[in-house]
């Protein structure tokens, strides 16, 4: 048996090094990445459901993530998380500190969690967070929670890799505001109003929930949570749990992956074509014109 | 930016009830700063929870920070807890406040390298990138 076959049982047979090689491979496109991933086990990866979570820095999303797992697990389900922290444009280092909240069930082997970092890349973050998804997946996780700062466009697409959202927010973060600014309503299922014992969270729930009337979506749910000592945390899964079969029912669960297929299948795209393009525009032009966008149609054109 | 390898990821930690983790964050920066993808655990983790950690993130190499004297018990339990997991080819350095003496029994337990409070960073740098390098010649 070949070493990516070794892999894949591994996979199957939740053995921890082996999914953790895997992820690693795919997320350095080594070699064997196209054979691992496209040999999972498929009713693994169809079924299981993909959450996110994300938020603001600071608003207790790892803490969340630690206590919806410790509720999953007190549920029997195998649980992943694949937890993503920036990497630095400078260096390209990273600093992943999710796990620091989460160590309370380290010695669990059906807890997985893997940190990853964005590397900075144009893109390709979603492809391999999905990777990385689909794998822990097939290694019998369900829920897998993908765990990000909801900042950024990048973000913003990991979390689409997942059925429904959670956004978590803090009162006394000025959130209220960012919610209705950013357009972070229309990305979230549900609105998760944290630290519920601090002041100021009760005009926040109140502020979020005329928002959301206002904005006529009605299917989106509030919950208030008090994440450090399991607070609400029953009440949230349940709220997740009913939304997940109401998306599996009428079709919405579908018809988001279709579109995040789509969007992982144009990244992966451009990601396998940009060492190809970079050589092409070297050979045909010493010093790139200052008119970048027609030299990148004629290099298309050229191309088809 | 990325070279010609992806980063490599480090896992620090700090094993036991030791709650001083200044060297392990200074360390963490550094690494973080020089390129590095690195995991930190936080404080007073088990030498059982520090193995199960790495091998979850698939790590290159492992750091441990200890400045309460327990190192010549906790360090070499780590490297115990990966040979139980079948994993002890994952290279483990220590750092902390370490007598000279412990350096020598340190080394012949298993660990790699060890760091003390004069060490230069550039060395306690170039020592992870070795310990990652030589650990994993496909680069991951």
């Amino acid at each position: 048996m070949d070493f990516h076959q070794q892999l894949l049982q591994g996979i199957h047979n939740r053995q921890p090094r082996d999914i953790a090689r895997a992820i690693s491979i795919v997320e350095n496109n080594l070699p064997g990445a196209g054979a691992i991933l496209s040999s999972l086990d498929s009713d693994r990866v169809n079924q299981a459901t993909i959450l996110g979570v994300t938020g603001s820095p600071g608003v207790g999303k790892s803490t969340l993530t630690g206590a919806l797992i410790s509720f999953y697990r007190s549920q029997g389900k195998r649980v992943g998380i694949i937890a993503v922290d920036p990497s630095s444009p400078l260096t390209g280092g990273a600093l992943l500190g999710d796990r620091i909240r989460m160590m309370g069930h380290a010695l669990d082997r059906d807890v997985v969690v893997r940190s990853m970092a964005t590397r900075g890349r144009l893109g390709g973050l979603c492809a391999s967070a999905g990777a990385a998804v689909r794998i822990l997946a097939a290694s019998g996780c369900s829920p897998v929670i993908i765990e990000t700062v909801g900042v950024g466009q990048s973000e913003m697409d990991i979390v689409r890799l997942a059925d429904l959202t959670m956004m978590v927010m803090a009162p006394g973060m000025g959130d209220e505001i960012q919610a209705m600014k950013a357009g972070l309503l229309e990305v979230a299922d549900i609105l998760v109003v944290n630290k519920i014992d601090y002041p100021g969270a009760e005009t926040l729930t109140m502020e979020l929930e005329s928002a959301v009337r206002e904005n006529g979506r009605q299917n989106k749910r509030i919950c208030q949570t008090r994440a450090i000592d399991n607070r609400g945390i029953e009440e949230l899964a349940g709220a997740v749990d009913e939304l997940d079969m109401q998306f599996r029912q009428n079709g919405e669960r579908d018809r988001r992956k279709q579109v995040s297929l789509e969007r992982e299948t144009i990244e992966w795209c451009i990601d396998f074509l940009r060492p190809f393009l970079t050589d092409k525009l070297r050979k045909e032009q010493k010093n790139v014109s200052s008119d970048p966008r027609s030299v990148a149609q004629s290099l298309i054109k050229n191309l088809l | 930016m990325n070279t010609t390898h992806p980063p490599y990821r480090i896992l620090i930690a700090k094993p036991g009830l030791d709650g001083h983790d200044r060297g392990a964050k200074f360390i963490a920066r550094a690494l973080r700063d020089d390129g590095f993808e690195v995991v930190y655990t936080g404080i007073r983790r088990t030498p059982e929870e520090i193995a199960a950690a790495a091998i979850q993130e698939d790590v290159a190499a492992i750091g441990l920070s200890s400045l309460s004297g327990a190192h010549m018990r906790l360090f070499p339990a780590v490297i115990e807890a990966l040979k139980q997991a079948g994993c002890d080819d994952i290279p483990v350095l220590g750092g902390g406040v370490i007598p000279d003496d412990d350096i020598v029994g340190l080394k012949k337990a298993g660990i790699v390298q060890v760091f003390t409070p004069g060490t230069p960073l550039q060395d306690i740098l170039d020592a992870f990138r070795n310990a990652c390098r030589n650990n994993n010649p496909k680069g991951y």
